[in-house]
């Protein structure tokens, strides 16, 4: 695929880019570290559930008491669910570090109010985020992700020793266990769409430029 | 732009880089934050968990107690009884002749019997048991705090680790901080009653800060020791063998 080879100093020299890219190279690094980490936490996720595809509210719930919900899929004990709790809290560690430092800086190079927060009013350029795009980020990065750690944490009985109210005012630990499940559900359905919406604008020049930053032809 | 000199930068960003890790390995190690089965590729996403919840879980946080209007009705039983050998035989008189052995780093290595541990002094907890899985049920615990039979036998100060061996093969380990706290018990009543062979009889651990694989059944022998590497594959528990951590705060 030498028509996919990209080199900085050679492109920019032919064609002569904008100066600034279209993502920085803390986004771009962020970007897909946070995509290896979201596939490792779906897979050990997936595998995790696999041991007890059943949901309950409250506080307690196992065989024998009333489900909310049970899931049609078999209940597999041991391999998934022990390979899978070791990937899925090692994701986590790299996705809550990788994305404290997307948060820090995004904050601190003004990239959220710039790039992501709705504008007052005034024109926008046409490779601006829409709207519905705006929002989307803003709620996955500010709202969905908090969710998911708060929620996780809250199902570790060393964590709620120290900080109980991270169970309680969720109503129990089977509802945190219920709630991280249909936040997952909610985030593979916001990388779907925004999978979708990239092969939309352009598969191969969109993904281009997350990896170099640049948006070209 | 000068390409030696960033080589340089990154060289001597490596180096620093490479002798803080082995400053903090070190001193990790001299405080309790690296777990047994710290090596492999799963090896820094466990141990920053152990290290963090070890520092967090510091200022001896009990896990959550509940009343006695939320004790579940239901409580699941994960694993059988073993079905043959001495524990048949002991579960079939009663335990009357089981003991639990208290021996290693210790200044008074015990014995004791069922009716020994019935007669320290006992505490009752209403926790919740939460398993890997995902289940959970809350129940009543009555036991000894293994912290009291810690200063009966006397446990020598450069004992590490509490390691449990029942009579089934899932033997596991605590640190000290676990092992001295509070609510870590060795319970041998549930719900008021005797705890039942499905429920770990005679004697089972009670860990509640931990996941419920952490709170193994049909005791059997503790052993103090000051370092895990000969016991079995050297990893703390017989969950690593089998893809599970050692620790399991979570």
């Amino acid at each position: 695929m030498a028509d996919s080879v990209y080199i900085p100093g050679l492109a920019a020299g032919r064609t002569g880019f904008a100066p600034a890219p279209r993502h920085s190279a803390l986004v771009r690094a962020t970007h897909w570290v946070n995509a290896l980490s979201f596939l490792g936490l779906l897979v050990s996720g997936i595998g995790i559930l696999l041991a007890h595809p059943r949901f309950y509210w409250g506080e307690t719930g196992g065989i024998g008491t009333p489900s909310l919900f049970d899931l049609p899929l078999p209940f597999l004990l041991g391999g998934p669910s022990g390979w899978g709790r070791y990937l899925h809290f090692e994701s986590a560690w790299v996705c809550v570090l990788n994305g404290l430092l997307y948060v820090s800086s995004g904050f601190a190079s003004r990239h959220f109010r710039h790039d992501l927060v709705p504008p007052a009013k005034g024109p926008q350029d046409d490779s601006a985020y829409t709207l519905v795009q705006r929002l989307a980020y803003l709620a996955v990065v500010f709202v969905l992700f908090p969710l998911l750690v708060w929620t996780g944490l809250a199902m570790s009985p060393a964590i709620t020793s120290v900080f109980p109210a991270l169970v309680t005012t969720l109503g129990g630990h089977q509802c945190a266990r219920t709630i991280h499940f249909f936040a997952a559900i909610t985030s593979v359905g916001f990388v779907l769409v925004h999978i979708a919406m990239v092969w939309r604008a352009g598969f191969r020049r969109r993904v281009r430029a997350m990896i170099t930053g640049r948006l070209a032809v | 732009m000068s390409g030696s000199l960033s080589r340089r930068k990154l060289i001597a960003a490596g180096l620093t880089g490479a002798a803080g890790l082995t400053a903090a390995a070190r001193i990790a190690g001299r405080y309790g934050l690296i777990p047994p089965d710290w090596g492999g590729v799963w090896g820094p996403g466990e141990t920053l968990t152990y290290a963090s919840q070890r520092i967090l879980t510091s200022g001896h946080s009990m896990a959550r107690e509940f009343t006695r209007g939320a004790i579940s009705k239901i409580a699941q039983v994960s694993g059988d009884p073993p079905r043959h050998g001495l524990y048949a035989s002991l579960l079939a008189t009663g335990f009357t002749e089981w003991r639990l052995s208290v021996e290693g780093l210790v200044a008074r290595p015990a014995s004791l019997s069922l009716a020994d541990l019935k007669r320290l002094p006992p505490r009752t907890q209403i926790t919740e048991q939460t398993c890997e899985e995902g289940w959970s049920f809350i129940a009543e615990w009555t036991g000894v705090p293994l912290s009291h039979v810690m200063n009966l036998a006397g446990v020598q100060p450069q004992a590490r680790y509490a390691v449990f061996f029942p009579f089934d093969e899932s033997w596991d380990s605590l640190d000290m901080p676990d092992a001295w706290h509070p609510q870590t018990l060795i319970a041998y009543g549930m719900n008021g009653k005797d705890l039942s062979a499905d429920h770990g009889a005679p004697a089972r651990l009670k860990v509640p800060r931990q996941l419920g694989y952490k709170s193994i059944k049909f005791l059997s022998r503790i052993l103090f020791t000051d370092t895990l590497k000969n016991i079995g594959s050297g990893l703390g528990s017989a969950s690593p063998d089998l893809g599970y951590s050692w620790y399991a705060g979570i």
